[in-house]
């Protein structure tokens, strides 16, 4: 690299509205420093596009980008509609796991069966955060939130497994713990095509942290590091014989004909049926 | 020269309307009495150089012609009453962020999956109020396969030309009916297109009626949301002057240019005895009855509104001053009734004839009937 990171010229003006300690900040920079690594001078080719939640405002109106903030869980259809008429954009789609697991689940498995060509950051803070800590769709089973005063009674959802089965071309998880990993696997994505899932563990010390009895940040982060599992590991054991671990890494990674080629090919053959 | 004559069904004359008007982009899921428009869109696009893609559901569908609109194509989706419940965040969604787009409603009857594949007149309301918050809409009722071909033309064309989402607010009876139409000459035709921003324009939600619209994609750094935002797009959650400026300015596109936009047809309104206001498949109705009155000697005028919403008010409020009633015929339990009560606003009695159930039209003879016993009220 001959210039040195400065995460100013992708960013507005405008004060990022995350608590202290958030691991949207995390994220923010990791993805700027990814995407200033690939050499990008600034953010032209890509269109971003978010939904609603805490994570919906990393790049909207942050991001000096194009970028639509639609409804919520709406993110993936928006994304959609805008890369089949402009297939020459790069789309990156943030979101939280409400967003994107909870509300929109239904986009997040279909766009990943058509291997539609978009990037999507999902981060996973197991919390609605924004609307104070209320129990997720990947709250882990025991926790306390405000609407499981008793502890959830609910298996979490494993969001990048889901990715892969659905069909998805890459699909990984990291920890706001695991920055370099983060970022690499960034950068892969951003490199490659199809439907790209990427899930970073985050840390919501407000709405799910002082419930869960972590006492600051700091203390959430620890408990990432201390409970990770890479991914071939965890393939070796049998997941209910041993304690619940965030198991991180690269869940898949292959080629398969995006949308945008199927479309290509199918009209063409159309084509020349009728030619012929 | 090739016939303009055609003999086509509703919905295809819908998806041709779509595809003359520049439609590229359509996204719908399947539901009676609409999906021929899918079908048929989903034949038609690709020859145009556009696509048309089935979604998940309604709520993708609608997402993604909001996408794709910001991409920069002229987009469609279309369904019946439970799809479109379920779309109406989205309309309000492009309503705030100014994203034109056509939204067509073939209605059936409900409440909820009611009888599928029977006609309905029961969305007029939901056309108008669907959405949550300050909204106002273009609502479209077409009466014949022609007018679902140019009305579809003219959907697009109010939407690109006042940035809003527009609704085709068809019927199972006009989408289904097989009639002639003929084309328009493709040199009268008028195509309108958004305004796109002249170079170093930046203001696309600015403060003019209808600022120009920038496509994503093009590096132009446009902030699009659906949260309260200043002219530049900037999110602005709790400023009470940035909100009340903007959802002003948006219904007041609608609100302040009824008279551009507002659309009927009318016959003999200052001078009738009796007076008819009916759209979509009801008004075929109408037309018969008139005719056998008058040859009775009975003066009987209608407005057929083509823009349900914006309501055509100042036409009605004429036909009020005249008319010793006026009949509200409709497939429904009163709907356009209110709408028409309000604007006579007590200068003339209104009445409602109302019928629902198995997708049976009103009859010319009970619109007699009810005629006869209306004129033979004191």
């Amino acid at each position: 690299m001959t210039e040195t990171f400065d995460r100013r010229k992708y960013l507005r003006n405008i004060r990022m509205p995350f608590c202290a300690g958030c691991g949207a900040y995390t994220v923010t920079d990791v993805f700027l420093k990814a995407v200033h690594e690939l050499g990008y001078e600034n953010l032209k080719k890509f269109v971003f596009c978010s939904g609603i939640g805490c994570s919906a405002w990393i790049p909207s109106p942050h991001f000096l980008a194009d970028s639509i903030h639609t409804l919520h869980g709406r993110s993936i259809p928006v994304a959609t509609g805008i890369k089949l008429v402009r297939p020459e954009v790069n789309v990156v789609v943030f979101g939280g796991d409400g967003d994107i697991v909870g509300i929109g689940l239904s986009h997040f498995i279909h766009a990943a069966r058509r291997n539609l060509d978009i990037l999507v950051i999902m981060v996973n803070n197991m919390v609605y955060g924004m609307t104070g800590g209320q129990v997720a769709p990947t709250t882990p089973l025991g926790t306390r939130t405000t609407t499981t005063p008793y502890g959830s009674f609910e298996h979490p959802l494993d969001a990048a497994g889901l990715a892969v089965a659905a069909g998805a071309s890459y699909a990984a998880r990291w920890t706001t713990v695991n920055i370099n990993e983060l970022k690499e696997s960034m950068k892969e994505a951003l490199q490659t095509h199809g439907f790209r899932f990427i899930e970073v563990v985050s840390q919501c010390p407000t709405a799910y942290g002082r419930r869960a009895g972590f006492n600051d940040a700091g203390e959430m982060l620890k408990w990432f590091k201390e409970n990770t599992v890479p991914v071939e590991e965890a393939r070796k054991t049998d997941e209910t014989k041993r304690p619940p671990k965030i198991v991180i890494g690269e869940f898949v990674k292959r080629q398969r004909p995006t949308l945008a080629e199927t479309v290509k090919t199918t009209l063409e053959e159309a084509r020349r049926e009728v030619e012929d | 020269m090739a016939s303009r004559t055609r003999f086509w069904q509703g919905n295809e004359a819908c998806a041709e309307g779509a595809v003359t008007a520049g439609c590229r982009f359509f996204a719908g899921y399947p539901i009676t009495p609409s999906t021929e428009i899918a079908e048929h869109l989903s034949k038609r696009l690709p020859q145009v150089d556009g696509m048309a893609i089935q979604m998940e559901d309604e709520l993708a569908s609608i997402g993604a012609i909001i996408g794709a609109s910001w991409g920069g194509a002229k987009s469609m989706t279309a369904t019946s009453g439970p799809g479109f419940s379920l779309m109406q965040e989205g309309i309000g969604y492009a309503f705030m962020t100014e994203t034109p787009c056509a939204i067509v409603d073939v209605q059936r009857a409900g409440p909820s999956t009611g009888q599928a594949t029977k006609c309905g007149q029961g969305d007029i309301m939901q056309a108008r109020w669907g959405t949550h918050g300050d909204y106002s809409a273009i609502v479209l009722s077409p009466n014949s396969v022609q007018e679902m071909f140019e009305l579809t033309i003219k959907a697009f064309n109010l939407s690109e030309e006042y940035r809003t989402p527009v609704i085709l607010l068809a019927d199972e009876i006009i989408a289904h009916m097989r009639e002639q139409i003929i084309l328009p000459d493709p040199q009268a035709l008028k195509i309108v297109s958004r305004r796109r921003p002249k170079p170093g324009e930046k203001a696309f939600f600015g403060s003019e009626k209808v600022p120009p619209m920038p496509s994503i994609g093009d590096g132009l750094n446009v902030v699009v949301t659906g949260s309260t935002h200043d002219e530049y797009g900037i999110r602005a959650t709790a400023d009470p002057t940035v909100h009340k400026q903007l959802v002003e300015r948006l219904n007041g596109k609608i609100q302040n240019h009824v008279e551009e936009i507002e659309d009927f047809e009318s016959y003999n309104v200052d001078d009738c005895r009796i007076g008819i206001v009916s759209c979509g498949c009801t008004s075929r109705t109408v037309y018969d009855a008139v005719e056998s009155t008058r040859k009775n000697g009975l003066k009987v005028g209608y407005v057929r509104p083509r823009t349900v919403w914006p309501f055509p008010a100042a036409i009605v409020r004429r036909m009020a001053d005249t008319a010793k009633s006026i009949i509200v015929p409709e497939m429904n339990l009163k709907q356009l009734y209110y709408e028409v009560e309000r604007v006579a606003n007590g200068k003339t009695s209104v009445t409602s004839l109302n019928k629902i159930g198995g997708g049976e039209l009103i009859t010319p003879e009970e619109l007699v009937t009810k005629i006869a016993q209306v004129e033979n009220e004191k």
